[in-house]
């Protein structure tokens, strides 16, 4: 595979709910190594591709490729063996539980047989400490409840814990939203330490400067409708403030509250 | 630099075992069994209820609710309730009565019949709870009605009375009765007896001739259930599907399967506790078990599991039972009116989820 060559695409992809277009003819593409971050407002479609992503749905029409070859995500479970990974913004850790055993939920490491088979404890905690160590976050214990960390650091679990089982893809559900400036830093730290170490990062925002400096292409959203993909030189941060919905909704606010100062 | 960081981490864990001794949930339970322990034998110390036959008597009342316990704290952790554990008692306790008493099955049969009937009952419990997404508080208050009423339609339509009783003969000649009733290490207490360490009774055995049955089982029960939470990939699936399912199930843990086995668990534990009952008492009454629900989740919540999911311990529930038990048969050493007993359990109930509910901010305190 050369490393030009995208890892996962969508081609003119199409999901209907009934009657309800919510997502109309959509392409992009993510290469391993690049962020691509999508951009859109509330009722964009975001929610809808990455359920398409992860599969959680299937097209109504369209294609959805992985390395040229069309695929048929059938469950959650399905996109994680062909290495999409989606990391939900509040719903990948459980708080009460330690690191070790958040990181290892659902494929938890076992030694011995039969009735004898337990839990590697030494391994887990151990690799989920280096694991969060490769992505810039030094934990005390890895014992200690997820329940302690902040807000940045349980996104990095979940992002470790997505590249430690083999995801080529991740896919983030606005990473950032809930979190103040510097958690917000730390998290666009991790992500950049994931695509150096190759991986696909799927960036969904509503947030152009979060997304902004982090992000080598952008895909639009609107409406349902890709306003297009564009790499980070082709287009300034203005360019991409107006092209999200609200970006002309904020100018004309803005000369709206002109008006009504003047008066 | 090396060293350093040596030390720094040195100092690091010391602290954290601090914190993680604090983050046990049992740790609440441990300091009640002490306390309780400690104003019994101030209290009641001469009593003789501190005799070997004493002890076993709270350890039995003990070893009841702890059974029930046990498995209702895995339910628990899980994030489900089970109400229908009472009633199960009183329905296995006639599925094993009147098939043998009444059609003339051997004892055996009738236990494993109970136990079946126990998987089918649990798996119902389950299946609606998960399937519905009602909480299993509603569907098991269901199934307690639905079985207890069964209890007594079946019973008298059956026989015509509401207590099957004849069953102590059949149970000496069964091979899987001893299994269930009577005691172990009888051949230790004699030999204690005769040293003169316990109190013997005039044909020359000791008062207590060993170690109940039901006590045997509470021990086995919360060692295994404490190694399947603490040691095994299914512990982990039960602590994720109650602290958070849509995460759990995100990350690939069948949460409805474990829900389901769970909630056969409770039925199994019960079905467990009312065959040691009808072979300890020879007889089945419809009304057993009423209220035993309750008593588990006391014990469960005493022994710091939280009713929400997703923390807890099998040992705890275990500290849980044995202070009920203590109680309940302490207050009756200690001459106090025994009405009193259910004032306190209310009130342990209440300071435990007090307790608890404060540990947990501690634990998982955002910095």
């Amino acid at each position: 595979m050369s490393d030009n060559a995208s890892y996962l695409e969508l081609d003119t992809v199409t999901k209907l709910f009934g009657s309800v277009i919510a997502v109309s003819g959509v392409s992009f593409a993510v290469k391993l190594g690049e962020v691509h971050c999508l951009l859109g407002d509330n009722g964009a479609g975001k929610s809808t591709l990455i359920k398409l992503l992860s599969g959680v749905f299937q097209p109504t029409t369209g294609e959805i490729r992985i390395l040229g070859a069309p695929v048929s995500l059938r469950s959650p479970r399905d996109a994680l063996d062909r290495g999409i990974a989606t990391v939900y913004q509040d719903l990948a850790t459980v708080p009460l539980m330690s690191i070790a055993r958040n990181f290892f939920i659902g494929r938890e490491k076992t030694v011995g047989r039969g009735p004898l088979r337990r839990l590697d404890w030494d391994f887990m905690q151990r690799t989920a400490r280096e694991e969060m160590a490769k992505m810039g976050i030094d934990i005390r214990d890895p014992r200690q409840a997820v329940g302690t960390l902040s807000g940045g650091e349980r996104q990095c679990l979940a992002i470790a814990r997505a590249a430690h089982f083999g995801a080529k893809i991740l896919i983030l559900d606005e990473p950032t939203s809930a979190l103040g400036v510097h958690q917000a830093a730390v998290v666009l730290r991790i992500v950049a330490r994931a695509r150096a170490r190759g991986l696909g990062v799927i960036f969904i925002s509503h947030n152009v400067h979060h997304a902004y400096p982090i992000a080598d292409r952008f895909t639009m959203l609107n409406r349902g409708k890709s306003l297009g993909t564009y790499a980070k030189s082709d287009i300034s941060r203005d360019s991409v403030t107006e092209m999200m919905a609200g970006g002309k909704e904020l100018i004309d606010l803005e000369s709206e509250l002109r008006t009504i100062g003047a008066v | 630099m090396t060293v350093q960081q040596a030390m720094g981490d040195e100092r690091v864990q010391s602290i954290s075992t601090w914190r993680l001794l604090l983050g046990r949930p049992e740790l609440g339970a441990v300091a009640g069994t002490f306390l309780v322990f400690m104003f019994f034998l101030t209290v009641a110390g001469d009593s003789g209820m501190f005799s070997a036959r004493g002890t076993l008597s709270f350890l039995d009342v003990a070893a009841q609710v702890g059974i029930l316990a046990a498995a209702a704290a895995l339910l628990m952790i899980a994030g489900e309730f089970d109400l229908s554990i009472g009633s199960m008692i009183g329905f296995a306790g006639i599925v094993i009565a009147i098939p043998a008493v009444e059609w003339g099955w051997p004892l055996w049969a009738c236990i494993l019949l109970a136990f079946a009937t126990a998987c089918v009952v649990g798996f119902i419990n389950g299946y609606l709870t998960v399937r519905t997404g009602l909480p299993s508080f509603i569907v098991t208050l269901a199934s307690l009605f639905v079985l207890r009423g069964l209890t007594l339609a079946l019973t008298r339509a059956l026989t015509r009375l509401t207590v099957v009783s004849g069953l102590g003969d059949l149970a000496k000649e069964d091979w899987l009765a001893p299994f269930f009733s009577g005691y172990v290490f009888r051949g230790l207490f004699q030999w204690m007896g005769s040293l003169g360490w316990l109190q013997m009774r005039s044909d020359g055995t000791p008062l207590a001739p060993g170690i109940p049955m039901a006590i045997v089982w509470w021990m086995v029960l919360t060692g295994v259930f404490t190694w399947i939470l603490m040691q095994t990939r299914f512990g982990n699936w039960i602590f994720s599907s109650g602290g958070d399912p849509v995460a759990a199930r995100n990350l690939g843990v069948p949460v409805q399967r474990v829900k389901i086995l769970l909630f056969m668990g409770t039925a199994l534990a019960a079905t467990l506790l009312a065959t040691i009952q009808v072979l300890d008492a020879g007889s089945a009454d419809t009304l057993r078990g009423q209220q035993k629900e309750f008593e588990a989740i006391i014990a469960v919540v005493i022994g710091g599991t939280l009713l929400t999911g997703g923390y807890g311990s099998a040992i705890g529930a275990a500290f849980g039972a044995l202070i009920f038990g203590t109680v309940q048969v302490g207050i009756f050493f200690t001459g106090v009116d025994t009405d009193w007993f259910k004032v306190f359990m209310g009130s342990m109930v209440l300071i435990a989820v007090l307790f608890n509910t404060y540990v947990r901010r501690k634990v998982a305190a955002s910095r």
